[in-house]
Protein backbone atom coordinates (compact mmCIF):
# COMPACT_ATOMS: atom_id res chain seq x y z
CA UNK A 1 0.00 0.00 0.00
CA UNK A 2 2.79 2.33 0.88
CA UNK A 3 4.16 1.61 -2.15
CA UNK A 4 1.51 2.55 -4.61
CA UNK A 5 1.11 5.80 -2.26
CA UNK A 6 4.41 6.76 -2.76
CA UNK A 7 4.30 5.74 -6.79
CA UNK A 8 0.87 7.91 -6.99
CA UNK A 9 2.96 10.76 -5.38
CA UNK A 10 5.71 10.58 -7.73
CA UNK A 11 3.82 10.69 -10.67
CA UNK A 12 2.75 13.99 -9.55
CA UNK A 13 6.07 15.21 -8.29
CA UNK A 14 7.48 14.31 -11.54
CA UNK A 15 5.78 17.32 -13.18
CA UNK A 16 7.66 18.94 -15.90
CA UNK A 17 8.98 22.58 -15.04
CA UNK A 18 8.99 21.11 -11.32
CA UNK A 19 12.54 22.64 -10.33
CA UNK A 20 12.63 20.87 -7.14
CA UNK A 21 10.23 17.85 -6.70
CA UNK A 22 10.97 17.69 -2.65
CA UNK A 23 9.45 20.75 -2.13
CA UNK A 24 5.98 19.59 -2.63
CA UNK A 25 6.44 17.04 0.47
CA UNK A 26 7.50 19.28 2.88
CA UNK A 27 4.23 20.54 4.36
CA UNK A 28 4.36 17.06 6.12
CA UNK A 29 7.28 18.92 8.60
CA UNK A 30 5.58 20.05 11.48
CA UNK A 31 7.66 22.08 13.62
CA UNK A 32 6.38 22.17 17.32
CA UNK A 33 4.04 25.23 17.95
CA UNK A 34 5.13 27.96 20.44
CA UNK A 35 5.84 31.80 20.26
CA UNK A 36 7.63 32.93 17.17
CA UNK A 37 6.83 29.62 15.19
CA UNK A 38 5.62 31.75 12.32
CA UNK A 39 8.80 34.09 12.24
CA UNK A 40 10.68 30.96 11.73
CA UNK A 41 8.30 29.50 9.01
CA UNK A 42 8.58 33.21 7.13
CA UNK A 43 12.16 33.73 7.19
CA UNK A 44 13.83 30.36 7.38
CA UNK A 45 11.73 28.44 4.24
CA UNK A 46 12.31 30.81 1.73
CA UNK A 47 15.96 29.21 1.12
CA UNK A 48 16.12 25.42 3.10
CA UNK A 49 13.24 23.24 4.23
CA UNK A 50 12.40 23.60 7.51
CA UNK A 51 13.44 19.99 8.36
CA UNK A 52 17.00 21.42 9.09
CA UNK A 53 15.71 22.89 12.59
CA UNK A 54 14.54 19.51 13.94
CA UNK A 55 17.55 17.37 12.43
CA UNK A 56 19.90 19.75 14.36
CA UNK A 57 18.08 19.29 17.95
CA UNK A 58 18.22 18.78 20.65
CA UNK A 59 22.11 19.96 21.15
CA UNK A 60 22.57 23.38 20.27
CA UNK A 61 22.23 25.97 23.32
CA UNK A 62 21.22 29.61 22.96
CA UNK A 63 24.55 31.01 21.55
CA UNK A 64 24.82 28.34 18.83
CA UNK A 65 21.53 29.17 17.70
CA UNK A 66 22.59 32.83 18.05
CA UNK A 67 25.60 31.87 15.95
CA UNK A 68 23.73 30.26 13.46
CA UNK A 69 21.14 33.17 12.97
CA UNK A 70 24.10 34.65 12.65
CA UNK A 71 25.84 32.70 9.87
CA UNK A 72 22.87 32.61 7.80
CA UNK A 73 22.30 35.95 7.60
CA UNK A 74 25.70 37.26 7.38
CA UNK A 75 27.93 34.92 5.26
CA UNK A 76 24.95 32.78 3.59
CA UNK A 77 22.93 36.14 2.96
CA UNK A 78 19.88 35.44 4.21
CA UNK A 79 17.22 37.96 3.92
CA UNK A 80 15.92 37.48 7.69
CA UNK A 81 13.94 40.27 9.01
CA UNK A 82 15.87 41.89 11.60
CA UNK A 83 12.86 42.36 13.73
CA UNK A 84 12.33 39.00 13.62
CA UNK A 85 15.27 37.75 14.94
CA UNK A 86 14.78 37.94 18.49
CA UNK A 87 11.66 35.66 18.45
CA UNK A 88 13.03 33.02 15.81
CA UNK A 89 16.22 32.82 18.64
CA UNK A 90 14.09 32.68 21.37
CA UNK A 91 11.79 29.99 19.44
CA UNK A 92 14.82 27.92 18.41
CA UNK A 93 16.85 27.95 21.79
CA UNK A 94 13.72 26.86 23.79
CA UNK A 95 12.47 24.52 21.02
CA UNK A 96 15.01 22.69 19.91
CA UNK A 97 17.66 24.08 22.19
CA UNK A 98 19.76 22.15 24.95
CA UNK A 99 18.54 22.85 27.74
CA UNK B 1 -8.07 6.66 -2.62
CA UNK B 2 -5.90 8.49 0.17
CA UNK B 3 -3.34 10.49 -1.20
CA UNK B 4 0.26 10.35 0.41
CA UNK B 5 0.06 14.17 1.05
CA UNK B 6 -3.24 13.09 3.07
CA UNK B 7 -1.51 10.18 4.80
CA UNK B 8 0.91 12.40 5.37
CA UNK B 9 -1.11 14.86 6.92
CA UNK B 10 -2.69 12.54 8.95
CA UNK B 11 0.56 11.46 10.85
CA UNK B 12 2.11 13.79 13.57
CA UNK B 13 5.38 13.08 15.38
CA UNK B 14 5.37 11.89 19.09
CA UNK B 15 7.55 12.30 21.55
CA UNK B 16 7.01 10.35 24.70
CA UNK B 17 9.11 9.64 27.68
CA UNK B 18 11.96 10.76 25.63
CA UNK B 19 11.53 8.03 22.88
CA UNK B 20 11.11 9.20 19.41
CA UNK B 21 8.65 7.92 17.69
CA UNK B 22 8.83 7.73 13.88
CA UNK B 23 5.53 9.45 12.51
CA UNK B 24 2.68 7.05 11.95
CA UNK B 25 2.30 6.05 8.33
CA UNK B 26 5.63 7.12 7.19
CA UNK B 27 8.20 3.95 6.95
CA UNK B 28 10.87 4.41 9.74
CA UNK B 29 14.08 5.11 8.21
CA UNK B 30 17.02 3.09 9.14
CA UNK B 31 18.87 5.93 10.92
CA UNK B 32 22.38 5.17 12.07
CA UNK B 33 22.46 4.64 15.75
CA UNK B 34 23.99 7.39 17.76
CA UNK B 35 22.78 10.45 15.82
CA UNK B 36 20.39 13.12 17.55
CA UNK B 37 17.37 12.10 18.64
CA UNK B 38 15.78 15.00 16.75
CA UNK B 39 17.47 13.45 13.18
CA UNK B 40 16.52 10.05 14.09
CA UNK B 41 12.54 11.77 14.59
CA UNK B 42 12.52 13.44 11.44
CA UNK B 43 14.19 11.25 9.32
CA UNK B 44 11.83 9.29 6.77
CA UNK B 45 12.53 6.86 4.12
CA UNK B 46 11.54 8.39 0.95
CA UNK B 47 12.46 8.29 -2.61
CA UNK B 48 13.46 10.96 -4.78
CA UNK B 49 12.31 10.87 -8.82
CA UNK B 50 14.62 8.34 -9.98
CA UNK B 51 15.61 7.32 -6.67
CA UNK B 52 14.82 4.03 -4.63
CA UNK B 53 13.58 5.52 -0.91
CA UNK B 54 16.75 6.88 0.98
CA UNK B 55 17.05 8.27 4.28
CA UNK B 56 15.57 11.82 4.12
CA UNK B 57 17.28 14.25 6.06
CA UNK B 58 16.56 17.53 4.57
CA UNK B 59 14.30 18.13 1.57
CA UNK B 60 15.19 21.16 0.11
CA UNK B 61 18.09 21.48 -0.76
CA UNK B 62 18.04 17.61 -1.12
CA UNK B 63 20.13 15.52 1.68
CA UNK B 64 19.36 11.70 1.31
CA UNK B 65 21.39 8.86 3.01
CA UNK B 66 22.04 5.79 1.19
CA UNK B 67 20.35 2.43 3.75
CA UNK B 68 23.33 0.23 5.07
CA UNK B 69 21.76 -2.79 3.08
CA UNK B 70 23.09 -1.14 -0.33
CA UNK B 71 26.48 -1.43 0.95
CA UNK B 72 25.97 -5.03 0.36
CA UNK B 73 27.39 -5.00 -2.70
CA UNK B 74 30.61 -3.33 -4.00
CA UNK B 75 29.46 -0.84 -6.45
CA UNK B 76 26.88 1.59 -5.42
CA UNK B 77 23.01 0.99 -7.24
CA UNK B 78 22.76 4.63 -8.90
CA UNK B 79 19.38 4.78 -7.27
CA UNK B 80 20.55 4.04 -4.14
CA UNK B 81 23.33 6.84 -4.13
CA UNK B 82 23.15 9.53 -1.89
CA UNK B 83 22.20 12.44 -2.45
CA UNK B 84 24.26 15.77 -0.98
CA UNK B 85 23.61 19.85 -1.95
CA UNK B 86 24.62 23.12 -0.49
CA UNK B 87 21.76 24.91 -2.88
CA UNK B 88 18.16 24.86 -3.41
CA UNK B 89 18.20 25.45 -6.79
CA UNK B 90 19.19 22.83 -8.60
CA UNK B 91 18.51 23.44 -12.54
CA UNK B 92 17.55 20.03 -14.49
CA UNK B 93 20.06 20.11 -17.80
CA UNK B 94 19.55 18.70 -20.60
CA UNK B 95 22.25 16.64 -22.45
CA UNK B 96 22.66 18.34 -25.45
CA UNK B 97 22.73 21.90 -24.72
CA UNK B 98 24.86 21.90 -21.68
CA UNK B 99 28.37 22.59 -22.03
CA UNK B 100 30.84 23.40 -20.12
CA UNK B 101 33.50 26.35 -20.01
CA UNK B 102 37.25 26.08 -19.64
CA UNK B 103 39.14 28.96 -18.93
CA UNK B 104 40.57 31.11 -16.11
CA UNK B 105 43.44 33.46 -16.02
CA UNK B 106 46.13 30.90 -15.84
CA UNK B 107 44.88 29.44 -19.18
CA UNK B 108 46.40 30.62 -22.24
CA UNK B 109 43.09 29.10 -24.22
CA UNK B 110 39.95 29.21 -23.07
CA UNK B 111 37.71 26.90 -24.27
CA UNK B 112 33.83 25.64 -24.44
CA UNK B 113 33.29 21.76 -24.53
CA UNK B 114 29.88 19.98 -25.07
CA UNK B 115 29.65 16.20 -23.97
CA UNK B 116 29.99 14.71 -27.75
CA UNK B 117 33.18 17.24 -28.22
CA UNK B 118 34.72 15.70 -24.75
CA UNK B 119 33.79 11.96 -25.89
CA UNK B 120 35.36 12.86 -29.54
CA UNK B 121 38.07 14.66 -28.58
CA UNK B 122 39.88 13.20 -25.59
CA UNK B 123 40.24 9.57 -24.22
CA UNK B 124 37.58 8.27 -22.83
CA UNK B 125 38.80 6.00 -19.19
CA UNK B 126 37.31 4.49 -16.27
CA UNK B 127 37.66 4.23 -12.86
CA UNK B 128 35.83 3.14 -9.43
CA UNK B 129 36.06 5.27 -6.85
CA UNK B 130 34.33 5.99 -3.39
CA UNK B 131 32.42 9.54 -2.97
CA UNK B 132 32.05 10.28 0.42
CA UNK B 133 30.97 13.50 2.01
CA UNK B 134 33.21 14.92 3.78
CA UNK B 135 30.62 14.92 7.01
CA UNK B 136 29.89 11.70 6.81
CA UNK B 137 28.95 10.11 10.09
CA UNK B 138 28.67 13.59 11.28
CA UNK B 139 25.72 12.80 13.35
CA UNK B 140 27.90 10.25 15.43
CA UNK B 141 30.09 13.27 16.47
CA UNK B 142 30.44 13.98 20.66
CA UNK B 143 29.31 16.41 21.27
CA UNK B 144 27.15 16.76 18.10
CA UNK B 145 27.93 19.40 16.07
CA UNK B 146 26.02 21.13 13.68
CA UNK B 147 25.42 20.15 10.29
CA UNK B 148 23.86 17.62 7.75
CA UNK B 149 23.45 14.72 10.15
CA UNK B 150 24.76 11.79 8.76
CA UNK B 151 24.74 8.26 9.84
CA UNK B 152 26.73 5.32 8.01
CA UNK B 153 25.34 6.05 4.36
CA UNK B 154 26.82 9.43 3.09
CA UNK B 155 29.06 7.24 0.20
CA UNK B 156 28.64 5.25 -2.21
CA UNK B 157 31.03 3.76 -4.62
CA UNK B 158 30.68 3.91 -8.64
CA UNK B 159 32.46 3.01 -11.81
CA UNK B 160 32.81 6.30 -13.37
CA UNK B 161 33.76 6.70 -16.83
CA UNK B 162 34.69 10.48 -18.69
CA UNK B 163 37.90 12.06 -19.22
CA UNK B 164 40.60 12.99 -17.68
CA UNK B 165 40.92 16.70 -16.51
CA UNK B 166 44.65 17.13 -17.40
CA UNK B 167 43.74 16.05 -21.25
CA UNK B 168 41.19 19.40 -20.79
CA UNK B 169 43.78 21.56 -18.92
CA UNK B 170 46.54 20.59 -21.70
CA UNK B 171 44.32 22.27 -24.45
CA UNK B 172 43.20 25.01 -22.19
CA UNK B 173 47.27 25.33 -21.76
CA UNK B 174 48.05 25.67 -18.17
CA UNK B 175 50.58 28.97 -17.38
CA UNK B 176 53.21 28.11 -15.23
CA UNK B 177 51.56 30.85 -12.65
CA UNK B 178 48.90 28.50 -11.88
CA UNK B 179 48.23 27.41 -8.51
CA UNK B 180 44.72 26.04 -8.06
CA UNK B 181 42.06 24.84 -10.88
CA UNK B 182 37.86 25.64 -9.62
CA UNK B 183 34.72 24.12 -10.23
CA UNK B 184 31.81 25.67 -10.28
CA UNK B 185 28.16 23.83 -11.01
CA UNK B 186 24.64 25.05 -12.19
CA UNK B 187 22.79 24.80 -8.56
CA UNK B 188 22.42 28.22 -7.19
CA UNK B 189 21.40 29.33 -3.70
CA UNK B 190 17.12 30.63 -3.47
CA UNK B 191 19.03 34.11 -2.26
CA UNK B 192 20.38 35.94 -4.92
CA UNK B 193 22.97 36.58 -1.75
CA UNK B 194 23.84 33.03 -0.79
CA UNK B 195 27.61 32.46 -1.78
CA UNK B 196 27.51 30.11 -4.98
CA UNK B 197 28.99 26.64 -4.67
CA UNK B 198 32.73 27.24 -5.98
CA UNK B 199 35.49 24.85 -5.14
CA UNK B 200 38.96 24.55 -5.60
CA UNK B 201 41.74 22.07 -5.95
CA UNK B 202 45.64 22.10 -5.87
CA UNK B 203 47.16 22.18 -9.72
CA UNK B 204 48.88 18.91 -8.46
CA UNK B 205 45.72 17.65 -8.00
CA UNK B 206 44.05 19.26 -11.02
CA UNK B 207 46.69 16.88 -12.86
CA UNK B 208 46.93 14.09 -11.87
CA UNK B 209 45.64 11.17 -13.81
CA UNK B 210 42.58 9.93 -11.38
CA UNK B 211 40.60 13.51 -11.64
CA UNK B 212 38.40 13.21 -14.51
CA UNK B 213 35.23 14.66 -15.79
CA UNK B 214 32.20 12.02 -15.76
CA UNK B 215 29.23 11.59 -17.44
CA UNK B 216 28.79 7.68 -16.69
CA UNK B 217 28.25 5.90 -13.43
CA UNK B 218 28.18 2.07 -13.14
CA UNK B 219 27.50 2.31 -16.90
CA UNK B 220 24.63 4.68 -16.99
CA UNK B 221 24.21 8.39 -17.62
CA UNK B 222 24.68 10.01 -14.09
CA UNK B 223 21.31 10.15 -12.50
CA UNK B 224 20.21 13.83 -12.00
CA UNK B 225 20.72 14.07 -8.44
CA UNK B 226 24.03 12.89 -8.88
CA UNK B 227 25.08 15.50 -11.20
CA UNK B 228 23.45 15.30 -14.26
CA UNK B 229 25.20 15.89 -17.54
CA UNK B 230 28.62 15.49 -15.70
CA UNK B 231 30.67 16.32 -12.89
CA UNK B 232 34.47 16.40 -11.58
CA UNK B 233 35.20 13.30 -9.68
CA UNK B 234 38.66 13.65 -7.71
CA UNK B 235 38.79 9.68 -6.38
CA UNK B 236 40.60 9.35 -2.42
CA UNK B 237 39.44 13.57 -1.72
CA UNK B 238 35.79 14.17 0.29
CA UNK B 239 32.79 14.64 -2.34
CA UNK B 240 32.74 18.66 -1.31
CA UNK B 241 35.21 18.53 -4.71
CA UNK B 242 33.23 16.47 -6.71
CA UNK B 243 31.11 19.32 -8.47
CA UNK B 244 28.47 18.28 -9.47
CA UNK B 245 26.25 19.66 -13.40
CA UNK B 246 29.42 21.44 -13.36
CA UNK B 247 29.53 24.23 -16.03
CA UNK B 248 32.75 26.07 -15.44
CA UNK B 249 36.63 24.98 -14.83
CA UNK B 250 38.95 27.70 -14.08
CA UNK B 251 42.60 27.59 -13.80
CA UNK B 252 43.66 30.19 -11.20
CA UNK B 253 46.83 31.84 -10.31
CA UNK B 254 45.21 33.39 -7.01
CA UNK B 255 43.31 31.46 -4.50
CA UNK B 256 39.85 30.60 -4.75
CA UNK B 257 37.95 32.81 -2.11
CA UNK B 258 34.45 32.08 -0.77
CA UNK B 259 32.36 30.84 1.82
CA UNK B 260 32.53 27.30 0.45
CA UNK B 261 36.60 27.43 0.61
CA UNK B 262 36.86 29.13 4.06
CA UNK B 263 35.59 28.92 6.92
CA UNK B 264 33.72 26.04 5.27
CA UNK B 265 35.48 22.37 4.65
CA UNK B 266 37.68 22.92 6.60
CA UNK B 267 40.05 20.61 9.65
CA UNK B 268 42.21 21.67 12.19
CA UNK B 269 45.79 21.95 10.92
CA UNK B 270 47.83 18.76 11.94
CA UNK B 271 45.00 16.55 13.82
CA UNK B 272 45.01 13.79 10.92
CA UNK B 273 47.67 11.87 9.76
CA UNK B 274 46.58 13.20 5.97
CA UNK B 275 49.26 12.89 3.34
CA UNK B 276 48.00 15.51 0.85
CA UNK B 277 47.96 19.08 1.43
CA UNK B 278 46.53 22.10 -0.20
CA UNK B 279 49.01 24.61 0.82
CA UNK B 280 47.49 27.63 -1.27
CA UNK B 281 44.93 27.03 1.21
CA UNK B 282 45.84 26.77 4.31
CA UNK B 283 45.94 28.82 7.56
CA UNK B 284 48.06 28.94 10.93
CA UNK B 285 44.73 27.22 12.50
CA UNK B 286 43.21 24.96 9.56
CA UNK B 287 43.26 23.27 6.45
CA UNK B 288 40.66 22.42 3.54
CA UNK B 289 39.57 18.67 3.84
CA UNK B 290 41.94 16.91 1.36
CA UNK B 291 41.54 12.77 1.18
CA UNK B 292 39.38 10.21 3.52
CA UNK B 293 40.89 9.00 6.12
CA UNK B 294 41.05 4.81 6.19
CA UNK B 295 37.42 3.43 7.45
CA UNK B 296 35.53 0.67 7.27
CA UNK B 297 31.99 -0.40 7.89
CA UNK B 298 30.33 -3.82 8.69
CA UNK B 299 27.31 -4.33 6.89
CA UNK B 300 26.56 -8.08 8.39
CA UNK B 301 25.27 -8.48 10.78
CA UNK B 302 23.41 -6.41 12.13
CA UNK B 303 23.14 -3.87 15.71
CA UNK B 304 21.24 -6.31 17.87
CA UNK B 305 21.02 -9.04 15.59
CA UNK B 306 20.26 -12.86 17.27
CA UNK B 307 22.30 -15.56 16.01
CA UNK B 308 22.40 -19.11 17.02
CA UNK B 309 25.26 -20.55 19.37
CA UNK B 310 27.38 -22.76 17.71
CA UNK B 311 26.69 -21.79 14.28
CA UNK B 312 29.05 -20.04 12.07
CA UNK B 313 28.09 -16.24 11.61
CA UNK B 314 29.73 -14.51 8.77
CA UNK B 315 31.44 -11.10 9.50
CA UNK B 316 30.92 -9.01 6.28
CA UNK B 317 31.69 -5.33 5.37
CA UNK B 318 33.95 -3.08 2.83
CA UNK B 319 36.99 -1.12 3.84
CA UNK B 320 38.48 2.76 1.95
CA UNK B 321 40.34 5.06 2.48
CA UNK B 322 42.14 8.16 0.52
CA UNK B 323 43.59 6.04 -2.45
CA UNK B 324 46.76 4.43 -1.36
CA UNK B 325 44.72 0.82 -0.73
CA UNK B 326 43.67 -1.29 1.95
CA UNK B 327 46.34 -3.79 2.96
CA UNK B 328 44.60 -5.38 5.57
CA UNK B 329 41.35 -5.58 7.95
CA UNK B 330 41.10 -6.96 11.35
CA UNK B 331 37.93 -8.38 12.76
CA UNK B 332 37.56 -8.40 16.80
CA UNK B 333 34.14 -10.79 17.80
CA UNK B 334 35.52 -9.49 22.13
CA UNK B 335 34.85 -6.00 21.97
CA UNK B 336 38.49 -5.46 20.78
CA UNK B 337 40.32 -8.05 23.17
CA UNK B 338 41.82 -9.82 20.07
CA UNK B 339 41.55 -9.45 16.67
CA UNK B 340 41.62 -12.03 13.18
CA UNK B 341 42.61 -11.32 9.53
CA UNK B 342 39.81 -10.76 8.07
CA UNK B 343 39.79 -12.21 4.32
CA UNK B 344 40.17 -9.66 1.08
CA UNK B 345 37.38 -9.62 -1.37
CA UNK B 346 37.29 -8.29 -5.07
CA UNK B 347 39.94 -5.69 -5.50
CA UNK B 348 38.40 -3.01 -7.39
CA UNK B 349 41.22 -0.62 -7.54
CA UNK B 350 42.90 1.38 -4.50
CA UNK B 351 39.89 4.59 -4.69
CA UNK B 352 37.11 1.61 -4.44
CA UNK B 353 35.43 0.09 -1.52
CA UNK B 354 37.36 -3.14 -0.73
CA UNK B 355 34.84 -5.93 0.53
CA UNK B 356 35.80 -8.26 3.54
CA UNK B 357 34.57 -11.30 5.33
CA UNK B 358 35.52 -13.23 8.09
CA UNK B 359 33.31 -16.49 9.87
CA UNK B 360 33.54 -16.93 13.60
CA UNK B 361 31.11 -19.07 15.57
CA UNK B 362 29.94 -17.88 18.51
CA UNK B 363 28.84 -19.18 21.80
CA UNK B 364 26.53 -18.72 24.01
CA UNK B 365 25.66 -15.41 25.08
CA UNK B 366 26.47 -11.45 23.69
CA UNK B 367 29.11 -10.75 21.36
CA UNK B 368 30.54 -7.32 20.11
CA UNK B 369 31.88 -7.82 16.65
CA UNK B 370 34.05 -4.83 15.47
CA UNK B 371 36.48 -4.21 12.44
CA UNK B 372 39.75 -2.16 11.96
CA UNK B 373 41.17 -1.58 8.27
CA UNK B 374 44.69 -0.48 7.39
CA UNK B 375 46.12 1.11 4.63
CA UNK B 376 48.93 0.79 2.67
CA UNK B 377 50.62 3.88 4.24
CA UNK B 378 49.71 1.93 7.74
CA UNK B 379 46.97 4.01 9.07
CA UNK B 380 44.48 2.91 10.59
CA UNK B 381 41.04 3.76 12.28
CA UNK B 382 40.80 5.60 15.46
CA UNK B 383 39.33 3.45 19.30
CA UNK B 384 38.52 7.39 20.00
CA UNK B 385 37.26 10.36 18.32
CA UNK B 386 39.18 12.97 16.60
CA UNK B 387 36.77 15.44 17.93
CA UNK B 388 36.42 18.71 15.04
CA UNK B 389 33.94 21.52 14.78
CA UNK B 390 32.61 20.53 11.59
CA UNK B 391 32.50 16.60 12.74
CA UNK B 392 34.74 15.11 9.37
CA UNK B 393 36.73 12.07 9.18
CA UNK B 394 35.08 10.35 11.87
CA UNK B 395 36.53 7.06 11.28
CA UNK B 396 35.64 5.55 15.10
CA UNK B 397 36.07 1.56 14.81
CA UNK B 398 32.57 0.66 15.01
CA UNK B 399 30.84 -1.77 17.23
CA UNK B 400 27.76 -4.17 16.75
CA UNK B 401 26.26 -6.10 19.36
CA UNK B 402 25.17 -9.77 18.50
CA UNK B 403 23.43 -12.26 20.96
CA UNK B 404 24.07 -15.70 20.09
CA UNK B 405 21.41 -18.02 22.04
Amino acid sequence: MRHLLLVAALATLAAPGLVSPAAADEAQIKLKDGPGKEAVETNCAGCHSLDYIPMNSPFLDRGKWDATIKKMIGPLGAPIDAKDVPAILDYLAKNYGSS
Amino acid sequence: MLTRRQVLLGATGSAVGGLVLPRLGLAAAPVTPGVPTGTAGEAILEALPGKKPLIKLSYRPPNYETPVQYFKDVLTPNDAFFVRYHLSTIPELDAKSWRVKVGGEAATTPAEYSLDDLKRGFEQVEIVAVNQCSGNRRGLSQPHVQGVEWGYGAMGNARWKGVRLKDVLAKAGVKKEAIEVAFNGADEGASDKTPDFIKSVPIWRALEDSTMIVYEMNGQPLPHFNGFPARVVVPGWTGTYWMKHVVAINVLSKPQGGFWMNPAYRIPTGKFPLVDRFITQETDVNTPITEMVVNSLITAPVNGQKVKAGQAVEVKGIAWDGGYGIQSVEVSTDGGASWRPATLGQDLGRYSFRPWSHRFTPGAGKHMVMAKATNRQGATQTTTLVFNPAGYHNNVIQKVEITAA
